[in-house]
């Protein structure tokens, strides 16, 4: 067999999958496609209800599909059970056999594929290492913290080296400490061990620090997929902008001939503009490092965007300034500001708010309709 | 860990303080089992060893008259059958109560209650009915080729009987231990590559042992003192201990001889108690192992 066909059909491929629970009207999940690479680490990022679980639950084979396929290794595995397809899966709630040690925990997979007894001793001991849990061994996992707890599950679900590790929600139940000590692993696993990793969460500083790419959900169905930083730099829906991170929305419509974004009586310059935005309802989303702040429009790069604003509010958070801005129609608005430099206004005060065109995203407004009344500084 | 631990010890003691003003609320129920229990029971063992001669004679007694041995071993023999007769009927309706939508549990619950709000006296005679010779089970049997089936008089007529009253003993503790496993831990073995089946035998199984053993004992320990039942559906030649007992004390006058037979159940009893609590120990710590340990 040539080896670069085989090469080439390596990887997890969603095709149009949906979900549609009996005794409900809408899909859980709604003709999701996605090709997640070998080896990749892939976030599934959403709010709860979003079908990230759900999508989740019919890769392990726990929820049956309702339409599409899944493959793998371009093997459709749609109508296998979960044990026939070689994936390792954990769970918020750690799922640990209460009624075993550790080391019996760990070993429990592989004595399902009927590992020689000698070589079960060594993966496990092997594998405890590798989460740092050698000592614990012989506790059951009752007598174990949340956060050793789920070390336990991650090294039992990649004791048999499956094809893929499947992670629901790993964190949800560890404070932040632990999250983060544990988040540290994790991506520490996901480089020693070379598996393909899926991830599920709800938080979005996890999706940003942990993956190769991240696939937002929405109500059953992806938003976008991209690299984390595509993502927060250039999100293509008010959903992905607002979801991801902090943001100042202007809303307005859209002139693709001029490239511009009509705000009221304002124009905002939109380069690169999609042609299918062209006369739509639409918003330039900006992150709140990029908004420059000035104390009046003199000191304004030329062909950057700026409009004026009101501080509401200057908050110290150590690293920056984060500073509270209303805008003349009443958009909230917010900046941050490095703590070096003095800041240009006060609360109650004016102030220019200034960006590089380059940094926002113009992306369709929700209601996509004709535009909604925009961000006009009334004294500009 | 140093921290783990001294939370544990302070939750202990917080655990404790209350405990001397507990004492009080279970005095009404400790006198009432000192002066009604305790004190008949105290006095049964004594009559045992006293009546009609000081010493051990009623026991040696019952070692040599040829019937209690036998009595014994056959009441021993049919709680056995009943107590696991019960479990083999009350798993899967106790599983299954885990499996259904509140509402359908409900009625679940209301069918396993049922017996316990009919009058026991009701219930074996309508087995009484069933049993008898030309009732409907003997008619029924007939009909698919088992011809002069008579359970009434039989231990297992009597069985049948008791596995029916006990069934609520059964499925309640079961389905308590049972709703306490999270049913994700199945998802987690069949992902680990077991097939349902043996994902339900390696984990199910054995994290509802706790419910199988109180479950069992209580059904066990129950049917051992069991005395309506035998005697109404029963025989005078396949009789169990209390019905034994019951005719020592009514018509032969042997209190000593009752007692000691009595007694003898009591050891029986406590002993399955000592041998369960064994089984059941380290199953029940599983559950709050962290606090405990």
């Amino acid at each position: 067999m040539n080896p670069n066909s085989q090469e080439a059909a390596r990887g997890i491929r969603i095709k149009g999958v949906s979900k549609l629970y009996t005794g409900t009207s809408h899909p859980a999940v709604d003709e999701v496609s996605l090709d997640i690479a070998d080896g990749e680490f892939m976030t599934f990022l959403g709010p709860s209800g979003s079908g990230k679980t759900t999508m989740l639950s019919m890769l392990a084979g726990f929820v049956s599909v309702s339409a599409g396929s899944i493959e793998i290794d371009g093997r459709d595995v749609s109508r296998l059970k979960p044990h026939k397809r070689d994936l390792g899966v954990v769970f918020q709630q750690y799922a640990l056999f209460p009624h075993l040690s550790v080391t019996k925990n760990v070993a429990f997979p592989l004595q399902q594929r009927k590992t020689p007894k000698a070589e079960i001793a060594r993966r496990v001991a092997e594998t405890l290492d590798l989460v740092h849990l050698g000592d614990y061994a012989d506790r059951l996992p009752g007598q174990l913290s949340g956060g050793q707890q789920q070390r336990v599950a991650l090294a039992r679900a990649v004791v048999y080296e499956p094809r893929a590790l499947l992670m629901d929600e790993p964190l949800g139940a560890l404070d932040k400490r632990l999250r983060d000590q544990l988040q540290r692993e994790i991506a520490r696993m996901h480089r020693e061990l070379g598996m393909t990793f899926i991830f599920v969460t709800h938080d979005q500083h996890e999706a940003l620090t942990l993956s190769d790419r991240i696939a937002v959900f929405n109500e059953g169905r992806i938003e976008q997929v991209g690299k984390p930083a595509d993502l927060y730099e250039r999100p293509e829906t008010l959903f992905v902008a607002e979801f991801l991170g902090e943001s100042t929305g202007f809303r307005g419509t859209v002139d693709k001939a001029a490239g511009i974004l009509r705000c009221g009586g304002h124009e905002l310059r939109a380069p690169r503009l999609d042609p299918e935005l062209d006369r739509c309802a639409g918003v330039a989303v900006v992150r709140p490092e990029r908004l420059k702040l000035h104390v009046d429009d003199t000191e304004v790069h030329a062909e950057h965007n700026h409009i004026g604003a009101t501080v509401t509010e200057i908050v110290y958070v150590g690293d920056r300034h984060q500073v509270g801005l209303r805008f003349a129609d009443g958009t909230k608005g917010l900046a941050s500001h490095p703590v070096g430099s003095p800041l240009p206004a006060m609360p109650g005060e004016g102030v220019t708010v200034s960006w590089d065109p380059r940094h926002q995203a113009i992306v369709r407004d929700h209601a996509g309709g004709p535009a909604a009344p925009a961000a006009v500084p009334a004294g500009a | 860990m140093t921290t783990t631990t001294i939370k544990a010890r302070s939750q202990g003691r917080e655990a404790t303080r209350p405990r001397g003003r507990a004492a009080w609320f279970v005095l009404p129920a400790t006198a009432l089992l000192l002066v009604f229990f305790f004190y008949p029971i105290a006095t049964i063992v004594w009559r045992s060893l006293t009546e009609p001669d000081a010493g051990f004679g009623n026991y040696t007694a019952l070692l040599h008259d040829g019937l209690s041995v036998k009595v014994l071993v056959r009441t021993l023999v049919t709680a056995l059958i009943v107590a696991a007769t019960t479990l083999v009927i009350a798993y899967p309706y106790a599983y299954a109560m885990t499996k259904v939508r509140p509402r359908t549990r409900a009625v679940l619950t209301v069918i396993v209650l049922l017996p316990f709000w009919t009058s026991l006296m009701a219930r074996n005679f309508a087995w009484y009915m069933l049993e008898q010779r030309g009732g409907p089970i003997e008619r029924f049997l007939g009909l698919i080729g088992f011809d002069g089936v008579v359970l009434l008089g039989t231990v297992a007529g009597v069985t049948v009987a008791m596995v029916q009253v006990m069934l609520p003993f059964m499925v309640l503790p079961l389905y308590s231990a049972m709703e306490q496993i999270d049913p994700r831990l199945l998802d987690a073995a069949g992902s680990l590559g077991a097939p349902r089946w043996r994902a339900f035998g390696r984990v199910y199984v054995p994290l509802s042992v706790p419910g199988m053993l109180s479950g069992f004992s209580l059904v066990f320990i129950m049917t051992l003192g069991f005395y309506i039942t035998p005697a109404l559906l029963g025989s005078p030649q396949n009789s169990l201990i209390s019905q034994v007992i019951s005719e020592r004390v009514s018509k032969l006058l042997d209190f000593g001889g009752a007692g000691a037979l009595g007694t003898v159940l009591l050891g029986v009893t406590l002993l399955v108690l000592f041998i369960v609590s064994r089984f059941g120990g380290p199953a029940r710590a599983l559950g709050g192992a962290v606090t405990h340990d």
